[in-house]
């Protein structure tokens, strides 16, 4: 296989919502010297990769008018049953309508008012046409000369020495070509992990999935294989969301006004509570009562409001609004629209998202990791939930600065390139071993199926109603285990398929480790996202983070105390 | 979740194969666009969107209710037209453009 050498002052992993925001705040940086070399690697292609492929159509944080980013921070503590960090969540939360500005400044629609303002759904929402949000972001990343980006590229493995960062290793999807890239600092974000569980309905359309697909934990378990640390993974993200599509909710709850009900008629909301995870909740007791099917639904509204509401899902979930069209003409050849639009409702199949809850890197107040010139932005960054994709773009922002100032301050030295070519003969090894084996009994596909078996029976998935015990707990760390062990014997044809079973290891890795958080938390905080079976009930000596770091093959578990709004959190290692 | 493509209409540009974010798409040995792995299709429509001949469609797995139509979508500058080609033939258009974005 071929090896590509670059060289980058600042290397960004993932070219998602807060990758390419990265790419264009470094490249605008005022610096003293030459400018940076930016180095954007994406294992898809920038113009539609990671959660905003198909588009958005609302901003979900945003600081309304007459609205503190401190009122923010309380909003998403609340949500989140206190285990955030408020440092972090603050200083997204001063930035977030910064960002907004920029996308609307790349060419966004945003909705407005009749007064010019933004138009707001609630005070921290505001309406986009976002269906092309992506190739916007794209377009701007293209623009900066200083930027390369790497299409196509699956980054496997971070390059480190002494825990301090010296760049990443990837393999080409299309073409044989190892990619070693080097660069004094790293910002990841690679999004946060689906695939985990099995999903609402497995096989032809195991990919209806709500979160992307295509992201697998990748920036989790390069980081939790360097030895870096990680916080609060316990808290899996259930999400509501319409039955089939498997598309978001907001914009039926908030813009129509749809409110949950059962099959009785009976709105059902309130009895359970508001907060993301109580509205699933409600809707997995309501069926367990015999109560279902649930369903959101608008009062009564003309036809011109299902075609706008139609419109509007094409912005983000275009198959939702197909499922609309084909229920309202149920094989007639006419579209009769429905009196009062709406959508069955179910929970998906937990995810690890740092961009609505909080698992994810452990960071300091500047988003750095505990791997020295790490740093991590977006969905894969922990301690700060409800970020979403103004969030994500306000983490990259602060991680920019900081790690340009690191990577000014600490070059890599010459020596580590020597240590740098062990380590990429290390991997490169291990990718031609997958690829020269001449058969294997299994393939990636059976051993990723296997593995959502066993997190959903045994780690609280849809099957087992999103609870589990000790017992099943360690149940699902053995078989995660056993399944590491035969992903080592799998075999690659070509190089999608190479990134086919570094998927899988990723996703097995990242297992492994929420399976210890999950045992750690003894209590169930947030019931809708999971009920750990002895602890049913939310305890207040249960308020302070859950994190682990990997050491000597073991998932070590350690406890930190809260971090507040007003403190500043540096690492002490 | 998956896509059909219209051999018939595909000019094997690439595009699609070029953004999909899968890697699920190649061109065959005629030159034309193929899913070479449908069940790991997402439904984002990046590729429906993609293709200016109008040549992919998206449908919906019968086991999430699809009951046989598709979806295309057509460029007009900043107006997208969105096709519902219905199972019996009949089309259904529901027009997208920066002056209706805002209902809801
Ligand atoms: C269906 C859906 C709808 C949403 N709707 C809204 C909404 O209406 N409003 C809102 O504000 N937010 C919304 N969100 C949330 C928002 O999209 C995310 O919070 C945001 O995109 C997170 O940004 P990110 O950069 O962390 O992740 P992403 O945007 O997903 O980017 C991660 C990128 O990393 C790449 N990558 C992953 N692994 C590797 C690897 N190994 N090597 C190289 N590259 C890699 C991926 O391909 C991807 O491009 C939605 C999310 C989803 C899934």
């Amino acid at each position: 296989m071929r090896i590509r050498h670059i060289d980058a002052d600042l290397l960004i992993i993932g070219g998602g919502a807060a990758g390419c925001y990265a790419a264009i705040r470094a490249a605008r940086a005022a610096v003293p010297g030459p400018a940076p070399r930016i180095a954007l690697v994406e294992k898809a292609h920038i113009e539609r990769s990671g959660c905003l492929a198909a588009g958005v159509n609302a901003i979900n944080a945003y600081i309304g008018e007459g609205r503190r980013p401190e009122d923010y921070v309380d909003y998403a503590s609340r949500d989140a049953a206190g285990i955030v960090r408020g440092d972090l969540l603050l200083s997204m939360a001063r930035r977030l309508n910064g960002t907004v500005r920029a996308l609307e400044e790349m060419g966004l629609l945003v909705l407005k008012d009749g007064a010019g303002g933004y138009a707001a759904r609630g005070w921290r929402n505001v309406r986009i046409r976002g269906e092309n949000i992506k190739p916007l972001l794209a377009a701007a990343v293209s623009a900066e000369s200083s930027v390369a980006v790497f299409n196509r590229v699956n980054v496997t493995a971070y390059l480190t020495e002494d825990n301090r960062i010296r760049g990443a290793v990837g393999f080409g999807v299309t073409e044989a070509v190892c990619y070693v890239f080097s660069a004094p600092a790293v910002i990841c974000a690679t999004g946060g992990a689906a695939g985990l569980y099995r999903p609402n309905s497995p096989g032809f359309a195991g990919h209806a999935l709500w979160y992307s697909p295509f992201n697998t934990g990748a920036g989790l378990a390069m980081g939790i294989l360097a030895g870096a640390e990680m916080t609060t993974l316990e808290m899996r993200f259930v999400a509501l969301r319409c039955k089939g599509s498997i598309a978001p909710t907001g914009t039926l709850a908030q813009d129509a006004g749809a409110e949950q009900l059962n099959r009785l008629g009976e709105a059902y909301g309130e009895r359970y509570g508001l907060s993301t995870a109580e509205r699933v909740y409600g809707t997995r007791r309501e069926n367990a009562a015999g109560r279902g099917p649930c369903f959101l639904r608008a009062a009564r509204a003309g036809s011109g409001q299902w075609e706008a509401l139609c419109r509007s899902y094409l912005n983000m979930s275009p198959v939702q609004t197909l499922q609309w069209v084909e229920e309202a003409s149920a094989f007639s050849g006419n579209v009769t629209p429905p009196p009062a639009p709406g959508a069955e409702i179910e929970g998906t199949e937990p995810y690890v998202n740092g961009g609505h809850c909080a698992g994810g890197y452990w960071v300091d107040s500047d988003r750095q990791t505990t791997l020295n010139g790490l740093f991590a932005a977006g969905d894969v960054a922990g301690g700060c939930p409800q970020k979403y994709v103004s969030g994500a773009m306000a983490e990259a922002e602060i991680a920019v600065f900081a790690a340009l100032d690191y990577a000014r301050r600490c070059p890599l030295s010459p020596a580590s390139v020597k240590a740098r070519d062990s380590s990429v003969r290390e991997a490169l090894a291990e990718a031609e071993r997958f690829l020269r084996r001449p058969a294997a009994l299994f393939t990636a596909d059976q051993l990723e199926e296997a593995m959502q078996q066993s997190m959903d029976s045994y780690a609280g998935g849809i099957g087992a109603q999103y609870r589990y015990n000790g017992a099943q707990l360690a149940r699902a760390g053995d078989r995660i285990g056993q399944l590491l062990r035969l992903s080592e014997a799998l075999r690659a044809t070509d190089m999608r398929e190479l990134m086919r079973i570094y998927e899988l290891r990723e996703r097995l890795i990242l297992c492994r480790s929420l399976l210890a958080h999950l045992e750690a938390r003894r209590e169930s905080r947030w019931p809708g996202f999971g009920e750990y079976a002895e602890y049913p009930e939310a305890e207040d000596r249960w308020l302070l983070y859950v994190n682990s770091r990997l050491r000597a093959g073991e998932v070590r578990i350690l406890f930190r105390d809260l971090v507040g709004k007003d403190e500043r959190y540096e690492h002490t290692h | 979740m998956s896509i059909r493509i219209d051999a018939g209409a595909c000019t094997g540009c690439g595009r699609c194969a070029e953004i999909c974010p899968g890697a699920l798409l190649r061109l065959d040995e005629a030159g034309r666009a193929e899913c070479r792995y449908p069940g790991d299709c997402w439904s984002c429509a990046a590729c429906v969107k993609a293709c200016g001949r109008g040549a992919i469609a998206l449908y919906r797995a019968p086991e999430l209710g699809g009951l046989g139509a598709t979806l295309r979508v057509k460029k007009r500058g900043e107006a997208l037209a969105w096709e519902f080609t219905l199972p019996g033939g009949a089309v259904y258009v529901i027009n997208s453009q920066p002056g209706n974005a805002g209902e809801y």
